[in-house]
């Protein structure tokens, strides 16, 4: 067994905040340089080379890639070898969350309740994956999300019957309806399977793969590549003023369902695609 | 109009009718002058006061409004990174202040039928800034004060100097609007 302190927890979080919404992503970098390589219209080369500028300026001066800083999400795999002292999970993974807005001035985003609206000031709560994994490690993955692209996310279940086609035609009908709203060029994630709010975790984890790295199985990388020429010939482009370039990636993620369903959902990431990740090693416990 | 190489033209705000006449979908513009920010919170409160009977934080008559929820300034700056947000949660607010004089709005994404045609009965403009290029657009706001709703926080009505601010018009004083037919030239149905 091992421990490890919240505090070495708190300023993970802190550190990872900060530098989520700074540092744009080599991945992002790469795809945003390629697709100026390939994009036709001279409004959206000339948008992707501001994007890319923007990314420098918030690097260089420490200040955040876009304003919406978004809500903090979480994924916290616990090693069922570790042992948290000092106090709970949960509250130092906010505490941290707290820390780094404040410290970073990034933006507050949060509002206490969904009709009363009233700030929060600290931009907490954070939302919390947590898995349970094998080992005596803690891995945090901040993913902070803004909610231009999240209001553009959808999910439906189908039914079996409506097979395949039916599942294509909503993804892209669902990025068509977005159109210039979530901020392309994109990223689209896609959670199939499982239940409602299976569907609706895998599509947000989805998000987190890097740019250019395929689903594992050959049948569902070839659907990603499939669904993102269509995506790319809905012709919204960068920022949507007309272009080649509407989505960097198609990322899905597939889990078994059960025999009456097929649950679908889309969580679409604007450009400003950032997860962050660290893995805290515990200390051997003080009581072995 | 997407690969003809269209000349950025300087303009300034507040807006005067004969350049918001003058603006059209697809044109590039720097944008120089006084500009006030406002996003959900703000635009229900004004509304709301616009409903009551009672005056707005500023003389809406030429003013443009930028969608922004600003993140703090850090030490040495005067504003921090600063994009536009999604226009269309705006769409039930904007129609009242375009007859209340409003002329300009600066933001990214869609609008409503009922928001392009307020924009063309009051001569307005609709201008598109960078969605996600908060940190480049900041440097462009020289001046930021608090004039409206403080306790907004992000949200709280400020007034902006901005200096050659890159805007794109995105709905013109027509009607015309570059998401529809900036879209249709590189659109490959089938």
């Amino acid at each position: 067994m091992k421990e490890i302190h919240v505090n070495e927890v708190i300023s993970a979080v802190e550190k990872l905040c900060i530098e989520a919404n700074c540092i744009l992503n080599q991945d992002v970098i790469d795809a945003l340089n390629k697709a100026l390589g390939i994009e036709e219209s001279s409004q959206g080369r000339e948008v992707l080379q501001q994007l890319l500028e923007n990314a420098e300026i918030a690097a260089k001066e420490n200040i955040p890639i876009c304003q919406d800083t978004g809500m903090a999400v979480l994924f916290v795999e616990v090693g069922q070898n570790l042992h948290v002292i000092g106090g709970d999970l949960t509250g130092a993974l906010n505490e941290g969350v707290r820390r780094g807005y404040e410290k970073g001035f990034l933006r507050k985003s949060i509002v206490k309740d969904p009709f009363n609206r009233i700030n929060t000031g600290d931009n907490t709560p954070a939302v919390i994956h947590y898995e349970i994994v094998s080992g005596d490690k803690i891995g945090i993955t901040i993913a902070p999300k803004g909610f231009g692209s999240e209001n553009m996310g959808a999910l439906k279940m189908f039914k079996p019957s409506d097979g395949l086609p039916a599942v294509k035609n909503f993804i892209v009908e669902t990025v068509d309806k977005a159109g210039p709203n979530p901020c392309p060029p994109i990223v689209v994630g896609v959670g199939l399977g499982g239940t409602m709010e299976k569907a609706a975790y895998l599509a947000k984890k989805a998000l987190l793969r890097p740019i250019g790295e395929s689903n594992p199985v050959e049948e569902y990388a070839r659907l990603e590549q499939e669904l993102l020429t269509q995506i790319n010939h809905l012709g919204i482009g960068p920022q949507g003023f007309g272009g080649r370039t509407t989505a960097l990636a198609v990322n899905i993620e597939v889990f078994p369902t059960h025999i009456a369903g097929l649950p679908a959902a889309v969580n679409i990431n604007c450009h400003v695609t950032r997860h962050r990740q660290v893995v805290l090693e515990g200390r051997v416990s003080s009581c072995e | 109009m997407s690969n003809k190489m269209v000349e950025t033209r300087k303009i300034s705000a507040p807006l005067d009718d004969t350049t918001a006449a003058s603006l059209r979908c697809g044109e590039k513009v720097l944008i120089s002058g006084v500009v006030y920010t406002g996003r959900d919170a703000a635009h229900k409160k004004m509304t709301e006061a616009l409903a009551r009977g009672e005056g707005l934080p500023f003389d809406m008559k030429g003013q443009v409004i930028y969608f922004v929820g600003p993140a703090p300034a850090p030490p040495g700056k005067v504003i921090g990174s600063a994009g536009p947000t999604t226009s269309g949660r705006m769409d039930a607010y904007s129609p009242g202040l375009l007859a209340n004089g409003l002329k300009g709005m600066i933001g990214k994404g869609l609008r409503s039928p009922e928001v392009i045609q307020a924009i063309r009965e009051n001569g307005a403009v609709y201008f598109g800034a960078i969605g996600g290029a908060g940190a480049l657009l900041a440097s462009c706001i020289k001046e930021a004060e608090v004039i409206a709703y403080p306790e907004l926080g992000t949200e709280a009505v400020r007034r902006l100097v901005i200096e050659d601010f890159p805007a794109i018009v995105l709905i013109d004083s027509l009607g015309q609007n570059l998401y529809e037919t900036g879209r249709k030239e590189y659109q490959i149905l089938g």
